[in-house]
């Protein structure tokens, strides 16, 4: 598994798409733009896939699933792409071969520093203007999901600040800058410092990643076959260890 | 002067490199609705609070500035040397960098920020946060823009002061002050630009709320994801403010009046 090293690699093949293809002279090379949120999960995913398709290379690329949409859209050279919410998944629909599959879900969970010293225990404890809590903005998908989920629990949240990402929102939360925040189930398992304090009803706004082959690529078959690879028996063991939801 | 013919290539090619994104951005704006974008709520709610924090910021810059730049150069050597190298830091310091420095010492659990916080004062969070970051990264320019300009001139008026019995106070006022007046003006004003383009370290260590602490460039760094035409408007809007300030910082001699 060079997965990390190739991708880096995989921005200098977009430049150079020719000089990596014959890198790879042993077979091909499928290259993944996936959501942030799925970096850890996707590196024994794509190990299996590529133990299962000798020859195989699997180069990721990871950032926020608008980014990548924007470098789809932009004409980025890719052959799958994994996106967080369907809605990003939506702004490319016609760029991408078949349905989209949706193999995960997530759902939101507060997050606290470890040993949670504001004592926050419900979701309610965030519209308490002596805990300083920190969300993301409406305008991003983790905020719309936050919005929902905070009127479906009748909550006036008052939060300190607004994030423009979840990552932003968990580093206020680790560096105890803020008492609490609202981020994804699977973020909370990935960070440190944190703490998780479930959300009752949480399951109420779900988060779910769709994966699409992309029309551009040159292994169509590959493509496809490593979207189904996202929903195997592999992929989900992997997928519910780092806490996702399995469809 | 203007060097071997083989430089300007070179030349060129630096040109573009450096006006290509400035064209990229303005050959991306939608000029029709630029007015629209610029003047929607949210833009101007940001690009009011970047203009009052970073106002607030340069008066904060021009009154702990220009004493550092006095003790710059009363000092000497290798103090002057070690002094300067940290004085200056914040000005080649990645910003997110200088956004954990100011968390680690004004943050809820700082150095200092923790506290104050016992003693009942939050910074975090408050305008004063986003403040505080804009004079912490603007601080150089003042202080260099002082400490060159004193190295520049002598100090033979403020001797012929002193044995005329003037005070200390003074002769700052009435002699040293005025003469410092245009490196005083281009610090101001590079320092103004500066704080109204800080991102990292508000990002960092203020938060990002609508009206409190989200400024023009957090505003454009949300708006990037769901907004991309309000994105770039409001990128044109410090493009210009950018260009503008760099030509008043660095107009000719000629024009800043001096002797």
């Amino acid at each position: 598994m060079r997965l990390r090293a190739l991708a880096a690699l995989g921005v200098a093949c977009a430049a150079a798409l020719s000089a990596c293809a014959a890198d790879a002279a042993e077979g091909d090379t499928l290259t993944v733009l996936a959501a942030a949120s799925l970096a850890e999960v996707l590196e024994p995913i794509a190990a299996s896939f590529e133990d299962e398709h000798p020859g195989v290379d699997v180069i990721a690329s990871y950032a926020g699933s608008s980014d990548l949409a924007a470098q789809i859209l932009e004409g980025a050279p890719a052959d799958v792409f994994a996106s967080a919410d369907e809605a990003t998944m939506d702004k490319v629909a016609d760029l991408v071969t078949g349905t989209p599959v949706v193999f995960a879900t997530n759902t939101l969970t507060i997050a606290v520093p470890s040993g949670n010293p504001a004592v926050v225990a419900t979701l309610a404890d965030l519209a308490d203007p002596g805990i300083v809590s920190v969300i993301c903005a409406p305008q991003v998908p983790c905020g719309t999901a936050t919005a929902s989920l905070a009127a479906l629990a009748g909550v006036t949240l008052t939060p300190a600040s607004e994030e423009a990402n979840v990552t932003d929102v968990l580093g206020k939360v680790a560096s105890g800058q803020a008492d609490a925040g609202i981020v994804y189930v699977t973020d909370v398992a990935r960070s440190e410092g944190v703490e998780a304090v479930p959300i009752e009803g949480a399951e109420a706004v779900v988060n779910r990643y769709p994966a699409a082959a992309l029309a551009s690529s040159d292994t169509p078959e590959l493509a496809t076959a490593f979207v189904d690879h996202l929903s195997g028996e592999a992929a989900r063991e992997a997928l519910a260890a780092a806490g996702f939801g399995i469809p | 002067m203007s060097g071997p013919r083989w430089l300007v290539p070179l030349a060129l090619l630096g040109a573009l490199l450096v006006a290509a994104p400035l064209v990229g951005l303005m050959a991306r704006a939608s000029w029709g609705e630029l007015w629209t974008l610029i003047t929607a709520p949210e833009s101007l709610e940001a690009l009011a609070l970047s203009l009052r924090t970073a106002v607030a910021s340069t008066a904060l810059v021009i009154v702990l500035g220009v004493p550092l730049g006095f003790a710059l150069r009363a000092v000497h050597g290798r103090v002057r040397a070690a002094l300067r190298a940290v004085l200056l830091a914040p000005l080649v310091l990645p910003p997110v960098v200088g956004g954990l420095a100011l968390l680690y010492a004004f943050g809820r659990r700082g150095l200092i920020g923790a506290p104050l916080e016992d003693a009942g004062i939050s910074v975090a969070y408050t305008t004063a946060a986003v403040v505080l970051a804009q004079t912490f990264v603007a601080m150089p320019f003042m202080v260099v823009s002082i400490e060159s300009a004193l190295a520049a001139r002598g100090e033979r008026r403020e001797a012929i002061a002193a044995t005329l019995g003037a005070s200390r106070t003074r002769i700052l006022a009435r002699i040293t002050l005025p003469a410092l007046g245009p490196a005083l003006a281009t610090g101001a004003v590079l320092a103004f630009a500066r704080a109204l383009g800080e991102f990292g370290a508000t990002l960092t260590f203020a938060g990002s709320l609508a009206g409190v602490t989200r400024t023009a460039p957090l505003e454009i760094y949300l708006a990037r994801e769901t907004d991309p035409d309000a994105a770039v408007a409001l990128s044109l809007v410090l493009l210009v403010v950018a260009v503008a300030v760099v030509a008043i910082a660095y107009r000719p001699a000629a024009m800043r009046g001096v002797r």
